[in-house]
């Protein structure tokens, strides 16, 4: 152990007078390594899917893959329109709805438009079939013919909750669009083309009120959430970090130097994530942000070195060559453990995560190599002034006393840590997990407040699938399917989630009545399969193009769909949904019957299950690996193991506070210990090093040693701390709802372990020491240095 | 005869190169684009005149993009209308699934209006017509319209010629078709037609964004009656879903006799 610390040692010398000898090919190094990384960034793009969330072998995933195989792959807009007159069955607005049912074939990619207008209604004249257009030239039909069209809409069953309200003031446009999938673009021209759908009709109709929703504005909510986030959050971030680095230092040089070791860190981090082909989402976009939180720490603690040693009166390349020194190790071990703690995202079963793990490690790595290269080598030719004491003092007089106070009050802080640390455990179970995936946005996104306002007045937008098979094909006409089916569709419609069901039962029905002069009585299931194939025959001929049924019945007729629109329901509520709606088929219908719910709610309520089992692996990881490292790097097991404490009880009450306040939270909780343990060990790290040099370097008693720790890096901790939490606490200002779940939980966490590690790691090591022992009270040799 | 005799071999050089200089390239520059492409279109519709009538058995297999697989057997009988400007009767007699066996279509196409059609329906052993504005939906689930495998009515649509280049073993005359009656599902259609026998030989589909959305291959053309000839083989690719259907033909029948009797609602009853 001795002898790598002693290796640690020498490195740390040679890269010291390094940084110095060779300044000037240092710099170049550096410059030519971020413009090779900045011609990387030019290979990021966006992802527009909300499908990145889950990896290719996510089991609900690959399930909602094999049903899309089966009907048809698709995506949707829904155009939902809302007169101010309340009265979709007027003229003017059946012929604006017949309109925009028109325009919205020719939105890019769009391979079925359904709207009330197009809706293929089928009825009897005589020995005919009618298969038509709802409504055609609405513009012309009399009072009571849009009355009646009116009538025919509400009684619809495919029709009522999905296209028209239930008091028929609101009504959709809804357009499925087939993506080919070759271009990141493909997205956005359908998104764009719509939204000019849209401000068309708010343009020439100001008293009609449209908003978009559908899956492919959720994708493009995703991709424009992080673009926008990016706009907006990087800068404040920028600003607030430079203004707390002139306040604290006081150096123009240093700020400037900062400033360039986080761009070309998150440059570098960015760049590398281009050349691997890491596509962005809103969670891996706040990388940038959290590697510029955290690259700042190193160049402030060795720019604060620097002044310091300057103050004691050394020249300034004395002072570089001393801040690279001894601050080598802690440098280094604070980047390792942040890197473990990003690095173990990994564990999480949604690839967003790993990337922002894996963009992060790299961008820690990158300030790491900068910071200790770039930045002495640069200041060395930069004007910079030695600290002024009287700030110092102040700041480290306080931390002096406060060292005092808790040494005489250990035990008592012990007490109340040990109270506080139990009241968390017991709140913990208070925090639910869950999400709803439209609110993943705040209401500064226009999605969301599209979706709010679709939801209020129509439709929800939450999906979820069922694929019913039959015993063998074209066994969906038999009698016993379409009894079950209709069965399950009607149990369907009674759940008090439900806001539509599309079934193929409601179709086989009406087709019944037509063929027997639209006789009520026959609204029923047919007698025989025959029937029923040759119904089915016949309306399958008469639709027209872009409407048929290939998206509800499968090719060799063995399966139909059934589409649930359920209300806005948690990822909670829709799991308890799913297993009512499974097991009333298992229960009332024959074995193959037995459908499987899909969908993207589905797969989000599976998500959070999953990323929180794997991420308890993670944790765990986490903590034994930067556990292990402390003892290394603290050459002893006890002090390695205590190293601990201090940062999971800030973790531990982050959590019971938050079961105590909020109560809920998402797909961030799980990932948010690793990451933050990473963090909030550097502090333990700056301390406890400190602390032991001043046991044994000096033979200081443990109060001494503590005082002499508060005295050194007590500023230091406290400016990383301010500058790490204001850096979370902007994060937490994100409109996309996972980042500020993270950032204002790693930003309390981060403040608390500031409390733990200045009040609880204290009273820890004085464990064990008795008063009489105070005999280096009154030493004052480590003050000279 | 003298008088042509006593023409010198430079005057008629001079006459036959004159002929080439200005008459024949005038003759087809006088023809525009979509002249050229209705006359080859036409010469193709028209090479196939006079067949009267045909008897043919259908077999579709239908794929998704999953893999899955589903076949549907049937009857196709059509009727020549001579006159251009109506289009030809056909009767389809489904025989496979068994539940849709019996089961009949019968359509007289119509060029710029709405077909008419009828379904005889043996469970109700009733005869329904079909009042429906579009024919442009999938026929039975399958990657075909109805309109894409039923006869080709020359009027149906506008041409355009292109240009000309090899397909496979032949030499073909690229062409483009513009539907001209409402609610076509497509917006263009190219067409590839063989300059040694006239025969289409392969149909890309562009849909209502203009984009591709369906090719059709037509494969194993046999001839009959020494003049009519009839693909066996027509596979139809939807590029946007990955789905597919093929149409195997077999044993085309031209001796029936097929008259305008048995292409009535009251035939639809009789067959079985």
């Amino acid at each position: 152990m001795n002898q790598a610390i002693s290796k640690s040692e020498n490195i740390a010398r040679r890269l010291s007078n390094l940084v110095i000898e060779r300044r000037i090919a240092l710099i170049v190094m550096n410059i030519l390594l971020v413009l090779l990384a900045v011609n990387g960034t030019k290979y990021l793009e966006f992802s527009t899917d909300y499908r990145a969330f889950f990896s290719e072998e996510n089991p609900e995933l690959m399930a909602f893959e094999n049903f899309q195989k089966s009907y048809t792959k698709n995506d949707n807009i829904i155009i939902v329109l809302k007169p101010a007159d309340g009265n979709i069955f007027s003229q003017s607005m059946v012929s604006i709805i017949e309109n925009v049912t028109k325009k919205s074939w020719e939105i890019p990619y769009a391979s079925r438009v359904d709207s009330i207008t197009n809706f293929q209604y089928s009825w009897a004249s005589g020995d005919d079939l009618v298969v038509e257009d709802l409504i055609k030239n609405g513009g012309n039909l009399s009072a009571e013919a849009l009355l009646q069209k009116k009538k025919i809409t509400l009684n619809e069953p495919l029709l009522l909750n999905s296209l028209i309200s239930d008091d028929a003031d609101t009504t959709a446009i809804n357009i499925t669009l087939q993506f080919p999938g070759k271009s990141l673009n493909e997205l956005p021209s359908a998104v764009n083309n719509a939204r000019a759908i849209a401000d068309e009709i708010r343009e020439q109709y100001p008293d009609i009120q449209v908003a978009l929703s559908g899956i492919a504005m959720l994708n493009s909510a995703f991709s424009e959430a992080g673009q926008q986030d990016s706009k907006t959050l990087i800068p404040i971030m920028y600003l607030v970090l430079l203004a707390i680095m002139l306040i604290s230092m006081r150096s123009a040089a240093g700020t400037f130097v900062t400033l360039l070791v986080i761009v070309f860190s998150s440059v570098v981090a960015m760049g590398l994530a281009g050349y691997i082909g890491i596509k962005l989402t809103p969670l891996s976009i706040t990388a940038p942000t959290i590697i510029l939180t955290l690259a700042i720490a190193d160049s402030v603690h060795l720019l604060l070195s620097m002044q310091v040693a300057m103050s004691d009166g050394m020249d300034k390349i004395a002072a570089i060559k001393e801040s690279v020194r001894i601050n080598f190790l802690p440098v280094t071990i604070t980047s390792v453990t942040t890197v473990i703690g990003f690095l173990t995202l990994n564990f999480s079963d949604a690839p967003p995560f790993w990337h922002l793990g894996n963009i992060t490690a790299m961008g820690i790595c990158a300030a790491w190599l900068v910071s200790l290269t770039f930045l002495p080598a640069l200041i060395s030719f930069l004007p910079i002034k030695p600290k002024k004491r009287t700030t110092k003092k102040g700041l480290s007089n306080l931390l002096g006393h406060l060292s005092v106070n808790i040494t005489n009050n250990s035990k008592l802080i012990l007490v109340s840590f040990f109270i506080l640390t139990v009241a968390a455990l017991a709140l913990i179970p208070q925090i639910n997990i869950n999400d709803e995936f439209s609110k993943y946005f705040d209401e500064r996104v226009e999605f969301r407040r599209d979706f709010d306002f679709a939801n209020k007045h129509l439709t929800s937008g939450y999906i979820i699938e069922f694929s019913l098979g039959a015993s063998n094909p074209g066994a969906i006409s038999e009698p016993e399917y379409l009894q079950g089916l209709d069965s399950f569709t009607h149990w369907l419609r009674q759940q008090p989630e439900v806001l539509h069901v599309f079934s193929y039962s409601d179709i086989i029905k009406r087709l019944n009545k037509n063929m027997h002069g639209d006789d009520e009585d026959w609204y029923r299931i047919p007698d025989n399969r025959n029937q029923a194939a040759q119904y089915l025959l016949l309306y399958e001929i008469s639709l027209p193009y872009g409407l048929d049924l290939a998206d509800r019945i499968t090719v060799s007729k063995q399966a139909t769909r059934v589409t649930v629109t359920v209300n806005d329901t948690s990822t909670v509520e829709t799991q308890y949904f799913v297993h009512r709606a499974e097991s009333w088929l298992r229960a009332n219908t024959p074995s193959y019957m037995h459908g499987v719910a899909t969908g993207a709610p589905v797969m989000f309520s599976h998500i959070f299950e999953r990323n929180a089992k794997s991420m308890i692996k993670g944790n765990i990881v986490a903590i034994v690996a930067i556990t292990l490292l402390m003892i290394v790097v603290l050459r002893s097991f006890v002090f390695g193991a205590i190293s601990i404490i201090p940062n999971a009880i800030p973790i531990l009450v982050t959590f019971g506070a938050w079961g105590l306040l909020v109560g809920e939270v998402g797909l961030a909780a799980a990932t948010v210990t690793s990451t933050s343990l990473g963090i909030v060990v550097d502090n333990t790290v700056h301390f406890l090093t400190k602390y032991l040099r001043a046991r044994r370097e000096r033979n200081l008693s443990p109060p001494d040693a503590i005082r002499y720790a508060f005295e050194t890096v007590g500023e230091a901790i406290v400016i990383t701390t301010f500058m790490l939490a204001g850096g979370f606490a902007i994060l937490a200002t994100s409109t996309f709802l996972v980042n500020s779940q993270m950032g204002l939980l790693t930003a309390i966490i981060i403040v608390a372990a500031l409390i733990v590690d200045f009040l609880l790691l204290p009273a820890i090591l004085m464990i064990g020491h008795k008063k009489g022992q105070f005999e280096h009270e009154e030493n004052s040799e480590y003050h000279s240095v | 005869m003298k008088k042509i005799v006593s023409i010198t071999p430079f005057r008629w050089v001079c006459t036959f190169l004159i002929f080439v200089v200005f008459v024949f390239p005038t003759a087809t520059l006088s023809e525009t684009l979509e002249e050229k492409g209705f006359r080859i279109a036409a010469k193709s519709d028209r090479s196939d005149r006079g067949f009267i009538s045909t008897d043919v058995k259908l077999t579709m297999l239908l794929k998704s993009s999953a893999g899955e697989e589903s076949i549907r057997r049937l009857n196709m009988k059509t009727l020549e209308v001579a006159d251009e400007r109506v289009g030809d009767k056909t009767l389809l007699i489904f025989k496979f699934p068994a539940d849709v066996k019996g089961t009949a279509l019968l359509s007289h196409s119509k060029i710029l209006k709405y077909d008419d059609q009828w379904l005889y329906l043996p469970s109700l052993k009733r005869v329904k017509r079909i009042s429906s504005t579009n024919k442009s939906g999938p026929f039975m689930g399958s990657e075909f319209a109805f309109e894409d495998f039923t006869a080709m009515e020359l009027n149906k649509f506008d041409y355009k010629y292109i240009r000309t280049e090899p397909c496979g073993e032949y030499q073909c005359d690229v062409i483009e078709r513009f539907p001209r009656y409402d609610n076509s599902g497509y917006t263009k259609q190219t067409v590839w037609i063989d300059q040694t026998f006239s025969q289409v030989r392969t149909i890309v589909f562009n849909d209502r964004h203009g984009e591709i959305i369906k090719e059709l291959k037509l494969n194993e053309y046999k001839l009959y009656e020494g003049k009519y000839w009839r693909s066996h083989d027509m596979a139809m690719d939807n590029v946007k879903t990955g789905k597919s259907t093929i149409l195997s033909f077999s044993e085309f029948n031209f001796k029936l006799n097929l008259s305008d009797g048995d292409f009535t609602t009251n035939a639809l009853k009789r067959i079985r």
